[in-house]
C-alpha cells in the first residue's frame, strides 16, 4: 500500500496529529477499529487506550461501525417542536432499525446528535457530512432510499440556500436567514482595511484602540477583548497564537454560521489584526465538525487573501508581519466550545478544559501565549480598526458598546440572524421576529435565561441578560418541563466528565428534576434541588458545570406557580417506589410472567 | 526567597511563591481535605472536595496559587457541607463495596466519609453498570469503586512514558481503561505502585488483597488529615 494511501501513516509522527488521524480512518472505513486503533498507537507512540480515550470522546467518531451512511439527526429542543419526532420515525422505518443502530446490512446508521447550528430550518441532520434542514417524513424517506440506491448524500440536495450557499464550494441548501443588518458586522467593509489601518500603527496602539471601544467577548463570557490581547502580548515567549474559536456548540446559536460563510474575509482580518496585536505569526481557525461543509470555501478564502496579500510572508505589506491561518476540525463535543477544552482539542487530545490558572493568554496552545477569541468578537474587531473605537463605542449602551448578532429561532415568524444594538429589549427583538404571545424566551441558550413574559422589557446587554447569541422563543402552547427536561440531557450528554459535580450532579438534577415533572416532589424536593443546583454551580471546574443547572434555577424563578403546580402540597414525603413497575421489573429480570392465583391468605 | 502572606479561616500564613492553596495550607498544619491530588503529580482538579472559598469565589485550592493577601475560607459550615456532599455524590455515583473492599481501611474516600460523619448519602443511588478488568498478570481494575480521580492516568506510565492508564467516553460513561499490551510488562514494583497510587479499591494488586488485617490499617484508628494538623506532614 503506498504510504500516501494509508490514513494513519500519511500523517507525521506525531501525537498532535492524533485527531486528524482518527478522523481521516473514520472517514474511509465508517469507525475505528481495534486493528486501526493499534496501528494509530504504533504510528503516534501512544498507548492504544489513549487512543481508545480520544475516539471514544468526540460524538462523530466510534469503536463500531456506523453504517457505509451515517444520518446525525439533531435533537435539540426547536428540533423536537419543529417536528422531529415524525421525521425520526419515519428514517426508522425506511433505515429498518432504531437510533442509535445500524441497520441489518449494515448500510445506515442513525444517530441523535446535538445542535448542529441550524436551529433557524429544523428538523435538520448531517448525513455522511451533508446538511439537510426542515426534513419532512416524506424527505426522510426519499434520503434512505436514495442512499440504498446508491445516491450519494450530496448529490440529494436539489435546491441550494441563499448567498455563498450556492457557491460551488459550498453547495448547500443551508440558508442565511440575514434578517437585520446592522451597522458593525454587515456594514459596507473593504476587505484589507482594518488590516492596513492596523500595521500603520504600533501593537500597543491597537490594542489601545480595540480597548477604547470597549469590545467585550462576543462568545458569552464578555472579557474585554483588548486586555486579553495585552494580557498575551505581554507574555514573553518564542512564539504566539491567535485562535478563532468557531465552535459555538450552544444550542439556538447560529450566527457564526453565518459569518463564516457570508463574512470568513471580515473574520479572516480580524484575525491578522489580532495576530499583529499579540505579535503571532499562525492563526488557527478551530472550526466545529458540524460546519466541515464549508471548509473549502474558508480554505478558498484564505487562499485569496494569501494571493492579495494579506496573509503570509509581509502581511498587508509589512516587512516581516508573516501571519497567517490553519484550520482545525474539531469532532462533535460542547465543551469545545470553552477555550481551554478547545485547545485541548486542537492539540489532538480529548477536549477537556484545563484548570485555570494558569490562562490560555499566558500558557495556551502547545503551552505559548494564546488569545482565544470568539468569530463574532474578532470580526468586530476588524470593523473597529476600520471603523474607530469612538464610531463604535457610540453604539449599544455604557457598558455595552456595539451591536451583537442574534440567531433567533423557535416559535417566531422569522427565525433568522438580528444584528441589534446592545440595550434591546426582549419585547423589541419579539417584534422584530414576530414571536408575539410567547409564554417564554430562552436567552443565551441551555446555559443562559428563561425568561417569562413578566421580564421581556428586561434588555440584552452584559449587565442584564448576557449571551452568546441564543435566541428561543416558546409559544404559548409549549410545555416549559419538556423544554428543561431536553436541555439537562443535553448538559448530562455533553459532560466531559472530569470533575464530580458536573458528571454526577447533573445526572442527580436531571434525575430530582424529573421525579418533580411527575407530580411526586415536595416541597422539600423544590428546596433541595436548588441546593444542588448552587453545589454543581459553585464547584465545577469550568463554564459547562458552572450554568448547567441554570434551565432548571432560572426556570424556578421565572415560573414558581409551574413548579408549586406540580408538587405534593402538604406532604413532607412521596414514595417514589411504584409496586407495579417494581413487580414488573422483577418479572423482567426473572424471565418469567406473574401467575395470579386467588390467596388463601386474605 | 519572599515570602506570601495570606490567612486561612482568619489565621495568618506564609506560603512560598508558586505554592497552591493546599500546599501552603499543609505546610502550615491546616489540613483541607482532597482526593484526587496526590503529592508529586500535576494537580487534577477532579474531585473538587478541597473548594474553599476567596472572595466570594470558589476555587479548588489543590489547582490555585496563593497569592499575597489571599483570605482563604476553609472550614465555613456552608463549605465543609459541600464538601460532604461531593464526598456522597461519588458513593451515590459508584458502587462502594466497604464492607467487603480490600482497600477497607486504607481507602482516602472511606476515610473522608469518616471524617465528614457521612451516615447515607443526600442523593439517590445510581447504581451504574461497571465492568471489572483482571485481564492483566498483576493488578485488576474494578470501575465500580473508581472515583475518577485520574491518579492513575496522571502517574503510571510505562518506561518508554506511554500511558498505561487512560480515560474513555466522557460524561457520567467516563471510565478508566487499562492498557492490556502495557500493563502486560509491568514490574512488581510498578503494579506497587499502580495500587497505592490510587486512593480507593479501584486498582488492586493480584494475590494479596488482605494481606493487613483489618485494624490495622493507615485510617482505622488515625483520621485522614490528623498528621497534618499535628504538625507531622511538615
Amino acid at each position: 500500500m503506498a504510504q500516501d494511501k494509508d490514513p494513519v501513516l500519511r500523517h507525521p509522527k506525531d501525537p498532535a496529529a492524533l485527531l486528524d488521524v482518527i478522523r481521516d480512518v473514520q472517514a474511509a472505513a465508517g469507525h475505528v477499529s481495534d486493528e486501526a486503533v493499534g496501528r494509530i498507537a504504533a504510528h503516534l507512540k501512544l498507548a492504544e487506550a489513549e487512543v481508545r480515550g480520544a475516539v471514544t470522546f468526540y460524538h462523530f467518531f466510534s469503536l463500531a461501525p456506523r453504517g457505509r451512511s451515517t444520518v446525525y439527526l439533531n435533537d435539540s429542543i426547536t428540533s423536537r417542536m419543529m417536528g422531529r419526532t415524525a421525521v425520526a420515525r419515519a428514517f426508522e422505518d425506511e433505515a429498518g432499525c432504531r437510533f442509535g443502530e445500524v441497520s441489518a446490512d449494515g448500510a445506515i446508521g442513525l444517530f441523535p446528535t446535538s445542535c448542529i447550528g441550524m436551529n433557524d430550518q429544523e428538523p435538520s441532520a448531517i448525513v455522511d457530512g451533508t446538511v439537510f434542514t426542515a426534513l419532512t417524513p416524506d424527505k426522510a424517506r426519499a434520503i434512505i432510499r436514495g442512499l440504498r440506491a446508491g445516491t450519494p448524500a450530496r448529490d440529494q440536495v436539489a435546491a441550494f440556500g441563499d448567498g455563498a450557499n450556492q457557491s460551488d464550494l459550498v453547495r448547500s441548501m443551508v440558508v442565511n436567514n440575514i434578517r437585520r443588518r446592522g451597522p458593525v458586522l454587515f456594514g459596507a467593509h473593504e476587505t484589507g482595511a482594518a488590516l492596513r489601518q492596523a500595521v500603520a500603527m504600533t501593537p500597543e496602539q491597537v490594542i489601545d484602540e480595540v480597548k477604547r471601544s470597549g469590545l467585550l467577548g462576543r462568545g458569552g463570557a464578555g472579557f474585554p477583548t483588548g486586555l486579553k490581547w495585552e494580557f498575551c502580548r505581554r507574555e514573553k515567549a518564542a512564539q504566539h497564537y491567535v485562535v478563532c474559536n468557531a465552535d459555538e456548540g450552544e444550542p439556538g446559536t447560529f450566527k457564526d454560521r453565518v459569518i463564516l460563510t457570508e463574512l470568513p474575509r471580515l473574520l479572516f482580518e480580524g484575525m491578522a489584526v489580532a495576530g499583529y496585536a499579540v505579535g503571532a505569526r499562525t492563526g488557527i481557525l478551530y472550526l466545529r465538525s458540524e460546519y466541515a461543509y464549508l471548509r473549502d470555501h474558508l480554505e478558498a478564502v484564505l487562499a485569496g487573501l494569501r494571493k492579495d496579500g494579506l496573509l503570509g510572508r509581509s502581511a498587508a505589506g509589512l516587512k516581516g508581519f508573516d501571519f497567517d491561518i490553519v484550520i482545525k476540525s474539531g469532532a462533535g463535543a460542547y465543551v469545545c466550545g470553552e477555550e481551554s477544552a478547545l485547545l485541548e482539542s486542537a492539540e489532538g487530545k480529548r477536549g477537556e478544559p484545563r484548570d485555570r490558572p494558569p490562562f490560555p493568554v499566558s500558557s495556551g496552545y502547545q503551552g505559548l501565549p494564546t488569545t482565544v477569541n470568539n468569530v463574532e468578537t474578532l470580526a468586530t474587531a476588524a470593523r473597529i480598526l476600520a471603523g474607530g473605537a469612538a464610531w463604535f463605542k457610540a453604539l449599544g449602551t455604557t457598558q455595552s458598546a456595539g451591536t451583537k448578532l442574534l440567531s433567533v429561532s423557535g416559535d417566531c415568524a422569522r427565525p433568522g440572524v438580528y444584528e441589534v444594538e446592545y440595550g434591546l429589549t426582549v419585547a423589541d427583538l419579539l417584534e422584530m421576529a414576530g414571536g408575539a404571545g410567547a409564554k417564554a424566551v430562552q436567552v443565551g441558550g441551555p446555559s443562559g435565561t428563561c425568561v417569562a413574559p413578566a421580564g421581556f422589557g428586561r434588555r440584552i446587554c452584559f449587565s442584564d441578560l448576557a449571551t452568546g447569541g441564543s435566541v428561543i422563543v416558546f409559544g404559548p402552547r409549549r410545555d416549559i418541563f419538556e423544554i428543561v427536561e431536553n436541555f439537562m440531557d443535553f448538559f448530562v450528554e455533553e459532560s466531559c466528565g472530569w470533575c464530580v459535580p458536573c458528571r454526577a450532579g447533573n445526572v442527580l438534577l436531571r434525575k430530582k428534576f424529573g421525579k418533580i415533572a411527575r407530580g411526586l416532589g415536595t416541597a422539600e424536593d423544590l428546596r433541595e434541588i436548588e441546593a444542588w443546583g448552587k453545589l454543581v454551580k459553585s464547584t465545577s471546574r469550568c463554564g459547562l458545570g458552572q450554568t448547567s443547572p441554570n434551565p432548571i434555577l432560572t426556570t424556578m424563578k421565572s415560573f414558581p406557580e409551574l413548579y408549586e403546580a406540580r408538587i405534593r402540597k402538604g406532604e413532607a414525603f412521596v414514595s417514589e417506589f411504584d409496586l407495579a413497575t417494581a413487580i414488573r421489573d422483577g418479572c423482567a429480570a426473572a424471565g418469567r410472567e406473574p401467575e395470579c392465583k386467588e390467596s388463601l391468605h386474605d | 526567597m519572599t515570602e506570601i502572606r495570606f490567612t486561612i479561616d482568619g489565621r495568618a500564613c506564609l506560603a512560598k511563591p508558586g505554592q497552591t492553596i493546599v500546599e501552603a495550607a499543609k505546610a502550615n498544619g491546616v489540613y483541607i481535605p482532597v482526593l484526587c491530588h496526590y503529592e508529586g503529580l500535576k494537580p487534577a482538579g477532579s474531585c473538587r472536595i478541597c473548594t474553599v472559598r476567596v472572595a466570594g469565589r470558589y476555587m479548588a485550592a489543590c489547582t490555585q496559587p496563593v497569592t499575597e493577601g489571599m483570605a482563604v475560607e476553609n472550614t465555613a459550615p456552608d463549605l465543609e457541607d459541600m464538601r460532604k456532599s461531593l464526598i456522597e455524590m461519588l458513593f451515590a455515583e459508584g458502587n462502594h463495596l466497604c464492607p467487603s473492599c480490600e482497600k477497607s481501611g486504607n481507602c482516602e474516600l472511606q476515610a473522608l466519609a469518616y471524617r465528614y460523619r457521612m451516615m447515607v448519602p443526600r442523593f439517590p443511588y445510581l447504581w451504574p453498570v461497571r465492568t471489572v478488568e483482571a485481564g492483566t498478570p498483576l493488578v485488576m481494575l474494578d470501575r465500580n469503586r473508581c472515583v475518577q480521580c485520574l491518579r492513575c492516568v496522571r502517574g503510571v506510565r510505562a518506561r518508554d512514558g506511554r500511558k498505561i492508564f487512560a480515560s474513555v467516553r466522557r460524561g457520567a460513561r467516563v471510565a478508566i481503561e487499562i492498557d492490556r499490551k502495557l500493563a502486560a510488562r509491568l514490574s512488581e514494583e510498578e503494579a506497587r505502585r499502580a495500587m497505592d497510587i490510587c486512593p480507593v479499591g479501584a486498582i488492586l494488586r493480584k494475590g494479596t488483597g488482605f494481606a493487613k488485617p483489618i485494624g490495622k490499617r493507615r485510617f482505622d484508628r488515625t483520621p485522614i488529615g490528623a498528621d497534618i494538623e499535628k504538625g507531622i506532614g511538615r
